[in-house]
């Protein structure tokens, strides 16, 4: 009990003691990211619950977190590189493949699975009440975990390939992966929350979801470098801002591609952009979602 | 004494159309239609307002206003329908009020979310921290409160194992023990105490009384009239988003068993008022009538009353049986009875065709006690589908005058007042205690175990 409700003169209004107002439809820019670092806790185990429940009753269990990239590269090489005979800005193929592969899979994940935030867990939200952008930021750094696996994997190769004496130069801006990482899961969960807050509205977009994010995929110089398109499609895959960070990674670690500071900052102006809208949205359709699921 | 919780003219409106959710197609040709000045078209055709309902909004809560004090245990009573559930959301969070707000001193944890988040390929132990914390605890409270919450659920020895290998019973333990560690200032319970056995039941309203002594405030939402008289001392009565009345408790479950639902006697029942998922049963009417056939409100205990259920079907009806629940105005049940009970009427009427029927019952004279009673109904076939139930459609009144005892002026406790046949004669000389007693009880199991 504090001093102040001890008092016996008249409480003034709006000094009273309440620790908690329940109004409609907050300020649009009150975020109470406060409240959010104080269920960090229940972040930390979404994390855990997640990383755990997905290799539980598997017999491979976390090695598929492994499998994967190295199975979509083996396709990548032998389809792409070997059938198409797809330039590689002169890096070994499967090295090529990897490293786009691995990149575009953290944001992919982020983007996919933080869009479904509200109706996998529209249980859990219609019974108790914690900030919900828990859920999202949790899967970042779920699929954070499994990235770094993978890309200590691709690490592994990068060495196997250098020793073996392939023209790969490692550089100064590997420095800058943390950069890259924080602008792929920018850019991941802003647009996966805004999915997210529009699929309580219109589930439509499910589908368009899934379906994009792989469209996309072709859109981002994954599979193709930059330098091997013709000049009338370089604009669309520049207005990419997924195309600067991946550019930039393949530099860092391959040596072969460009790296440009203005492209880099669109990237991260256009995340920036992304994320205060995502996170504005979502703080709107959080309040009120339950009652049009 | 401080006021905990304070609700000022809380509303809450939803759309209907949002309910039914949307789809990108049909809001673009509502934007379409409105442009061209056109009538929205999915709008139903002949729509009228009735009661709450305006066009395409439904008022869940209106203009609700009330305060609640530290320590006290407040009920909270009114049909389905009437706003428990929207109120309990909006004071938990988990959706926004539409207009005024509620002001909380203190942590808010409702007995709602019992097992919320229990993720069932984690174990017992991950569950009661990743519970834990979904309900607002630090990892540090859980800690310090994890022995007590383990011996709490009564599953020491699983705490190791996925909770999917629990048994439903363990499971709500479990579940239940986590959200009793809480310890928050403000309880919110809502008829959770259905789950689980007797004595877990117990256990549950104990800790709501732990919760309620230690000087938290506990708001208590229940169909269940005894409960609400025992354990709150302040109830609220909500009906169709108003807030009804708001005293102590015995005034306020006396003002909802008697009013709003009692109709002198006579339940009609309103094309509107009924569910769709009840067809093709349709519910007309419930008569509480005299002797000579006529409706009445007050029943004479030393006359035989008649219960008369008017309903229709639309479409044959197999295995149909009709119910009737009578229950005491502080939600004791006295009886249940439905019309195909006898096995020859179930035989005969094992299937009913589309028509209008009356199922009819007769209260046999000196039977119920004086006081208010609740007359509810239920429509089903036997493990097929219910398609009717409303528990609280009629109350009347049974007055006892000339009943068996009433040259006594006091009151008899118990739903029944029978006239039983009464002997009494000078008795024989008593044998010895013991030996006949002794040998009638062997010679019982004896036949026992010879069936």
């Amino acid at each position: 009990m504090t001093a102040n409700s001890d008092s016996i003169e008249p409480v003034p209004t709006g000094s009273e003691n309440w620790s908690l107002v329940i109004r409609p439809q907050r300020n649009l820019f009150d975020l109470r990211l406060g409240e959010l670092w104080k269920y960090r806790d229940l972040t930390g185990l979404f994390v855990r619950r997640d990383f755990v429940s997905v290799y539980k009753q598997t017999i491979l269990g976390p090695l598929w977190f492994l499998i994967q990239p190295i199975l979509t590269t083996i396709t990548f090489t032998v389809i792409f590189g070997r059938i198409a005979k797809m330039p590689t800005d002169g890096l070994p193929q499967f090295l090529f493949y990897m490293s786009g592969t691995v990149v575009w899979t953290y944001f992919s994940d982020c983007l996919n699975k933080t869009s479904n935030t509200f109706i996998t867990n529209s249980q859990l939200f219609g019974k108790v009440y914690f900030p919900r952008l828990t859920v999202p930021i949790s899967i970042l750094i779920s699929t954070l975990i499994a990235f770094i696996i993978q890309f200590i994997l691709f690490l592994g190769f990068t060495l196997f390939f250098w020793l073996k004496g392939a023209d790969i130069k490692p550089n100064a801006w590997v420095l800058f992966t943390p950069v890259l990482l924080v602008m792929m899961a920018g850019l991941g969960l802003g647009c996966g929350i805004i999915v997210s807050s529009l699929t309580t509205r219109y589930r439509d977009l499910r589908f368009l979801v899934a379906f994009g994010v792989q469209l996309w995929m072709f859109a981002t110089p994954i599979i193709y470098p930059v330098s091997s398109i013709p000049e009338p499609y370089q604009m669309l895959i520049k207005a990419n801002p997924i195309t600067p960070i991946i550019e930039t990674f393949r530099y860092a670690y391959l040596g072969a591609g460009t790296v440009s500071i203005p492209n880099l900052l669109y990237s991260a102006g256009f995340m920036l952009v992304v994320l205060t809208i995502g996170i504005l949205l979502f703080n709107r359709v959080e309040a009120t979602f339950m009652d049009s699921i | 004494m401080t006021i905990v919780i304070k609700v000022e003219n809380l509303s809450k409106e939803y759309r209907l159309g949002q309910i039914s959710g949307g789809t990108l197609r049909e809001d673009f040709s509502r934007w379409w239609a409105r442009r061209l000045g056109k009538p929205d078209p999915y709008l139903k055709i002949g729509e009228e307002d009735h009661g709450n309902r305006q066009g395409e909004h439904i008022w869940a809560l209106r203009d609700i206003s009330f305060n609640v004090e530290q320590g006290k245990v407040l009920g909270i009573i009114g049909r389905n329908g009437a706003g428990k559930s929207t109120l309990l959301k909006i004071l938990s969070r988990i959706t926004a009020p539409s207009s005024g707000q509620i002001k909380v001193m203190g942590r808010v944890a409702s007995l709602l979310e019992v097992g919320t988040g229990f993720h069932p390929e984690l174990t017992g132990r991950e569950n009661i921290y990743l519970n834990g914390a979904i309900l607002g605890m630090a990892q540090k409270e859980i800690e310090h409160k994890f022995d007590e919450i383990v011996e709490f659920s009564e599953v020491p020895q699983f705490i190791d194992t996925p909770v999917k290998r629990y048994s439903s019973g363990m499971y709500v333990r479990l579940a239940f023990a986590v959200a009793a560690h809480l310890e928050p200032e403000i309880l919110v319970v809502d008829e959770v105490l259905a789950v689980g056995d007797a004595e877990f039941q117990r256990k549950c309203l104990g800790k709501m009384s732990d919760v309620a002594r230690s000087g938290r405030t506990v708001l208590f939402v229940s169909h269940n009239m005894s409960a609400i008289l025992r354990l709150t001392e302040e109830t609220i009565v909500l009906d169709k988003g108003k807030l009804m009345l708001s005293a102590e408790t015995p005034r306020a479950v006396d003002f909802y068993m008697s009013s709003g639902f009692a109709q002198e006697g006579e339940r009609r029942w309103l094309e509107d008022e009924i569910p769709t998922s009840a067809a093709p049963f349709r519910p007309l009417a419930l008569r509480i009538c005299d002797a000579q056939g006529r409706v009445i409100e007050t029943a004479r205990s030393t006359e035989p009353l008649t219960i008369e259920f008017t309903y229709r079907l639309d479409s044959p009806i197999t295995g149909l049986r009709v119910g009737l629940y009578l229950q005491t105005s502080r939600g004791e049940v006295v009886f249940t009875t439905f019309d195909t009970d006898e096995v020859s009427k179930f035989e005969t009427h094992r299937l009913r065709q589309n028509g209008r029927y009356v199922s009819r019952c007769e209260i046999p004279a000196d039977f119920l006690n004086e006081g208010r009673y609740v007359l509810g109904v239920n429509a089903s076939s036997y493990r097929v589908r219910r398609y009717f139930q409303e528990e609280q459609a009629l109350t009347f009144s049974v007055d006892a005058t000339g009943a068996p005892g009433s040259h006594w002026p006091e009151p008899r406790q118990g739903p029944v007042r029978p006239r039983l046949n009464w002997k009494i004669s000078p008795a024989a000389e008593q044998p010895a205690y013991g030996e006949p007693l002794i040998e009638r009880t062997h010679s019982g199991g004896r036949t026992a175990d010879g069936d």
